[in-house]
């Protein structure tokens, strides 16, 4: 009660200081907005009308470069190869992290600071690196342009990126729990299964939309072990900019649909992003 | 700080991970290990080389020039990056349905793909249908990103700025909202200015989750391929050929497997170091927070 006194004044006082906050963010906001404003535009446009008179909103809205893209296999199929090796990638991440994120939040055993150390490596190692030696690898197991290629490659980053995170949230519940479960005579499986994973439930929704979204943004090593049956959105994009004949509707159509995804959960991980960027450290 | 038992069996929970990852990493990794050591001469006849491949390296103009102009774009978009990021945490609002709003929309950028980054900017920039060249121009300045220098590192830079400002200032409002309102209210008390404020209670307060966000744009600054590669292609000329696009023209490009191979080894070995410096903030941090 005695602070709202203290307050109510303070404000009157820094009005002009909110006013420039406002002004800040405004700019910046719109700083964000107009490259994609930009690019929603051209998908809107018809390829005449980008070429020809300059105009700031669609004179006549077309929604064709839509139509061209989901009508034609060579572009949809783009996504649907990126949709599936991306799903493979989140479950076996995930799957795979999630005991062993137990493992080292609850647990001290040999080498554990220095296998936790290694996986951070790989979550930070450039793919250019891996490029070339992975294109090798899977060309020799026979596995260079499928959807599972793509899906382990990925794995390289996204499973130590996994067990950071999960890592982070679990070492938020209490051990306490755990103890209780076994006194209680619950397995470690189904103690893990019913009672520890509900418990996290929304770090394991952080570290799946994580995975997900590192595999759909990357275009090196999906480019680069495929070509034709597992190729990915990212690729099909680049090689039509590529080629002579530039469709720059179709291409701004395409890019407005690989933000698609992102947008639409964005809104239930605001609170998280930070969270899922630093690794589960914040 | 959990206490944590010392259990042995733990093992059995990291295999499928040490398994999985040593697939991935390790095996690639002594691919290129074997070839930085080795010459060819085509099919698949492999000569012992030694460190001839790292000696031409250390001395080859190229990859110093790629190195300086690797480490001069992540001096800048840092320079540029983290007070930008400061200002806009520190401007966001603290709370309701605005501050969601922002969350939201700065998350944005954050979540397109590489390439689409690098085709928005490319659109963006042209002179003939972007806003940004078109408006450029019409205000008389000379702006081409694929021939001139300048406009090319500017439209790369600003592009990172654009893509990844973001990220500083979600870290940094993440720290900022950790600050107990008793805090400022002890300043008000004090009389501190403005600036006595940000010096002594905010920026200390966010000081762990800034060292994470610089580490972490240096790193992925440092590593960036992508959309750089789909606006400039790493021109004009040599212009903006960073590190991995050096590294993906030499190794996919000309099927230089010898000196790609060490040119990777060294590069990794900067990662690691790098790497070594984020895991030392990250467990201090952590200890400091009694977590």
């Amino acid at each position: 009660m005695a602070d709202l006194s203290t307050q109510a004044p303070a404000r009157g006082l820094s009005l002009p200081k909110i006013n420039s906050r406002a002004v800040v963010m405004t700019l910046y906001l719109v700083f964000l907005m107009l490259p994609i404003y930009w690019l929603v535009n051209m998908s809107l446009k018809t390829n005449a009308e980008i070429l020809g008179e300059f105009s700031l909103w669609p004179r006549d809205l077309t929604l064709q470069n839509y139509v061209t893209i989901l009508t034609d296999a060579s572009w949809y199929m783009g996504y649907v190869n990126s949709l599936i090796y991306v799903v493979m990638n989140t479950v076996i991440s995930v799957a795979v992290a999630l005991p062993a994120a137990y493992a080292f939040s609850r647990y001290h055993f040999m080498g554990d600071k220095h296998l936790f150390f290694w996986l951070l490596t790989n979550r930070m190692a450039p793919p250019a690196v891996f490029a070339l030696p992975f294109f090798q690898l899977y060309s020799s197991v026979g596995l260079f342009d499928t959807h599972i290629a793509v899906a382990l490659a990925h794995c390289l980053f996204n499973v130590p990126l996994a067990v950071w995170i999960l890592e982070g949230f679990m070492r938020g519940v209490p051990k306490e729990i755990d103890e209780t479960a076994y006194i209680d005579g619950y397995s470690f499986g189904r103690f893990f299964v019913k009672i520890f994973m509900p418990l996290i439930a929304s770090g394991i929704g952080v570290a799946a939309f994580f995975c997900f979204m590192f595999s759909w943004v990357e275009l090196l090593l999906s480019r680069t072990l495929t070509s034709v049956d597992a190729k990915p959105i990212a690729a099909t994009m680049t090689r039509t900019v590529s080629a002579s004949g530039l469709d720059w509707g179709v291409l701004a159509a395409a890019g407005v649909l690989t933000i698609v995804p992102g947008a639409l959960v964005i809104y239930f991980v605001r609170n998280y992003i930070a969270k899922g960027f630093a690794l589960g450290r914040v | 700080m959990q206490e944590k038992t010392v259990n042995q069996k733990a093992w059995f929970l990291v295999l499928p991970v040490l398994v999985l990852v040593a697939f991935s990493a390790v095996i690639p990794l002594m691919t290129v290990v074997n070839y930085s050591v080795q010459d060819t001469f085509g099919g698949n006849q492999f000569f012992w080389a030694g460190l001839e491949w790292f000696d031409d390296l250390l001395h080859s103009e190229r990859m110093w020039n790629a190195l300086g102009r690797q480490l001069a774009f992540s001096a800048i978009i840092l320079a540029i990056e983290v007070p930008l990021g400061i200002l806009v945490a520190l401007s966001m609002p603290k709370s309701g349905f605005w501050a969601s709003f922002c969350l939201v929309v700065m998350s944005l950028p954050l979540l397109i793909p590489w390439n689409v980054v690098g085709t928005i900017w490319q659109i963006f920039g042209r002179v003939d249908i972007g806003l940004l060249g078109h408006t450029l121009d019409k205000l008389g300045i000379p702006y081409n990103y694929t021939q001139d220098f300048i406009s090319a590192w500017a439209t790369v830079i600003v592009m990172d700025v654009w893509h990844w400002t973001s990220l500083v200032a979600l870290l940094a409002y993440a720290g900022l909202q950790s600050i107990p309102d008793a805090y400022y209210q002890a300043a008000k008390i004090d009389q501190a200015s403005r600036w006595k404020v940000f010096r002594y209670i905010e920026l200390p307060k966010m000081a762990g989750v800034l060292m994470i966000a610089i580490l972490l744009r240096f790193m992925d600054s440092f590593m960036i391929y992508t959309e750089p590669f789909v606006v400039t292609g790493g021109g004009p000329g040599n212009a903006t050929t960073f590190l991995s696009i050096d590294l993906v023209k030499m190794a996919l490009g000309q099927f230089d497997l010898g000196p790609a191979a060490a040119f990777s080894i060294m590069y990794f070995l900067v990662i690691l170091l790098i790497s070594w410096v984020f895991y030392t903030v990250m467990t201090n941090l952590d200890r400091r927070e009694g977590k």
